[in-house]
């Protein structure tokens, strides 16, 4: 088949109609600038709440629950092996937080080429002193530098820096909603009171915000050795390991292999936000459909467009076929023009979605729970555009498909008889 | 001289809207290559009918066609158009030229569909036919914008650009003043004269028909002579 032809006089009847082409290409570059803008725009929203919860959530955590032991004294006895012991009021003696041998763990989460890295830690319950009263609060003691590497510790830090930590001793970072509580600021000493009852001065080294309001107001961050001091613990009482992997995906898988092999708790990132991620995938859903509707709209612009312009050439068609061009051509023809159509419009579509994500993020978005955001968040993924032309030349070919059946099929004697 | 070029055999058509009317009984003739064949006959006699049939747009008759031998039943629409581009030229009698075209772009459609000749030779020989027929002026402009004379002698041009072996004319003198149509008759019989081209035209001009070499005369669907 002459392709050359068959485009120069799909080109000339386009162009012959250029006004009710534009509109047509018009309807398609709307639609497929707003399916790039709202993905672009619903994306980068997902990825800024992800980022909220997921960035700070180890994808495996190591622990301990507290429960009572699995095998009860009356287990032990063989007289009774063979019956089903009905057991009230068990109390859960004997089990600890800490993870038991948690070096050679941890020696062996160093090996595993699956794990991009861990961060152990412990937690302290204590209660803040603020003159005579006490405020409820946590101290997460944490290994402060592989805290930053996986879990963007420093995007949190409002001021202060996060070596302090390490470096000065029994120092902490408060959460922005507790400092305000204790009046506290960076420099200032404050103290809590532990479990046990003593009270030990803390030396306050940064500040952080994360966001979340219910874990500025009570939780605070100190090292791990000033957390053990704080418990009373000795130098390897850990509670949490928590591990990020190279592939989120197998998190699930990996998290039951590693409760058999270490004899501990472990949960994945799946379970501990499922909510979560139903939140983004409905997000995204929700774009695409709207999207995808806009293409489906602007399909039936084309193919009113389309199927007037063949009322309008029946003549030429009749023409065509008389002189020699087959069903085939002319549905060629028409095609061309349809897809012509969809082309040049998915391409403006591409263009005006890319400028207009690029103004939305240029738009300033300053929210105190988000301190490292300043604009509204685009996402620039490249797939977005691929779908938008692969979804625009589709619409536009089923569009002009059945048109260009149609015109295949006009018989040039009852045209020419018609005259 | 006694090549020939198309074979009517026994051909009859029906139409079935609302009642069965047989409107071609059994119609049989040949033409030679050379020819300048004209059929005359009162309207309704179904003369249109015949020459789409024998254009090989209408497929739906029974009998059989043979252009240049070859049987056109049972084959199937592609070939056909395929055969229509390389061996027949057409002139109607509304112009029907593509109007989103220049002139010179519509003589060359046909020829650049057959992909006999590179684009150049196409339009080469497209000029040379406008020249014969005096137009080659206005090749340039848009097909609307031509005079019916004008389109005519056009659409004669593209009914050669790819050398037919016969030449169907649906009264293409009926929309002309005297003038013009003398001027087709003139363009017609010099194409039969110098260049040998089969010619078979359908025309109610008896003036016209008179000048071809033979008259095939109809009447309610027959040929009554030859
Ligand atoms: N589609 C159709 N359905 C039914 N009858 C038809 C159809 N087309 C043509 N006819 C009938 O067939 C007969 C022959 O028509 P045709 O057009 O071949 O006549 P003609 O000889 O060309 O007449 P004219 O000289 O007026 O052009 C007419 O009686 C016409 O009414
Ligand atoms: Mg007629």
């Amino acid at each position: 088949m002459n392709y050359k032809l068959i485009i120069s006089i799909a080109r000339s009847l386009l162009l012959a109609r250029w006004k009710q082409t534009l509109v047509a290409a018009i309807g398609v570059t709307f639609s497929i600038t707003m399916f790039i803008t709202l993905l672009s725009f619903m994306t980068g929203l997902n990825d800024l709440l992800d980022g909220l919860i997921l960035n700070r959530s180890p994808h495996v955590r190591l622990y301990n629950e507290i429960k009572p032991n699995k095998i009860q004294p009356i287990n032990f006895s063989k007289d009774y092996i063979n019956y089903h012991n009905f057991i009230h009021s068990i109390k859960s003696t004997n089990s600890r937080e800490e993870i038991y041998n948690n070096g050679s763990i941890m020696e062996a989460l160093k090996n595993d080429n699956r794990v991009l890295g861990f961060a152990p830690k412990l937690t302290a319950q204590v209660f803040f002193n603020e003159g005579s009263i006490n405020i409820n609060g946590l101290i997460n003691g944490v290994d402060i530098i592989a805290e930053s590497e996986l879990f963007f510790f420093n995007d949190y830090l409002i001021s202060g820096k996060e070596l302090d930590l390490k470096n000065v001793s029994n120092s902490i970072v408060l959460g922005k909603g507790l400092a305000e509580k204790l009046l506290a600021n960076v420099g200032d000493v404050i103290q809590i009171t532990t479990s046990q009852g003593e009270i030990f001065p803390l030396k306050v080294v940064g500040l952080f915000q994360s966001g979340l309001q219910e874990i500025d107001k009570l939780q605070s961050y100190a090292s791990i050795g000033t957390t053990q001091k704080i418990l009373g613990k000795s130098k390897n009482h850990i509670t949490d390991i928590q591990i990020k992997l190279k592939d989120i995906t197998q998190a699930p898988a990996i998290a039951k292999e590693y409760a058999q092999l270490f004899q501990t708790d472990a949960e994945d990132i799946q379970t501990a936000s499922s909510q979560f991620e139903t939140g983004s995938s409905v997000r995204t859903i929700i774009s695409y459909s709207v999207g995808i509707t806009l293409l489906v709209v602007a399909g039936f612009g084309i193919y009113n467009i389309l199927n007037m312009m063949i009322y309008e050439k029946m003549d030429s068609i009749a023409i065509l076929k008389a002189t020699g061009f087959s069903g085939k051509d002319v549905n060629m023809i028409f095609l061309v023009i349809a897809l012509s159509i969809g082309f040049f419009g998915g391409f403006g579509g591409l263009f005006f979605g890319f400028i207009l994500s690029s103004v939305i993020d240029q738009i300033p978005f300053n929210t105190a729970a988000l301190p490292t955001i300043t604009t509204y968040p685009i996402n620039y993924n490249p797939v977005f555009y691929i779908i938008g032309s692969f979804f625009s030349l589709v619409t536009t070919y089923l569009a002009g498909w059945f048109p260009a059946r149609k015109a295949s099929k006009v018989d040039p004697v009852i045209i020419i008889r018609g005259k | 001289m006694s090549e020939i070029i198309l074979e009517a055999q026994h051909i009859s058509k029906s139409f079935h809207d609302p009642v069965t009317i047989k409107v071609l009984n059994d119609i049989s003739f040949t033409i030679n290559k050379g020819e300048f064949v004209s059929i005359t006959g009162k309207s309704g006699c179904g003369k249109s009918t015949l020459l789409y049939i024998l254009s090989t747009m209408d497929t739906d008759y029974e009998g059989d066609l043979l252009i240049d031998k070859q049987s056109m039943k049972n084959k199937k629409e592609a070939d056909l158009a395929r055969l229509r581009n390389e061996k027949i030229g057409f002139v109607f009698q509304f112009h029907y030229l593509l109007n989103e075209f220049s002139v010179l772009q519509n003589v060359m459609l046909p020829g650049l569909k057959l992909n006999k000749y590179s684009e150049q030779e196409v339009e080469h020989r497209a000029m040379e036919h406008l020249k014969t027929l005096d137009i080659q002026k206005l090749y340039s402009k848009k097909a609307n914008q031509l005079s019916g004379g004008e389109k005519q002698r056009v659409a004669i041009a593209r009914a050669l650009i790819n050398d037919p072996y016969i030449i169907m004319g649906d009264e293409p003198t009926g929309n002309l003043d005297k003038k013009n149509s003398e001027i087709v008759f003139e363009i017609f019989k010099q194409l039969c004269d110098e260049h040998n081209q089969t010619l078979m035209i359908v025309t109610h001009d008896q003036s016209f028909s008179k000048k071809t070499n033979r008259i095939i005369e109809m009447e309610d669907g027959k040929i009554i002579s030859q």
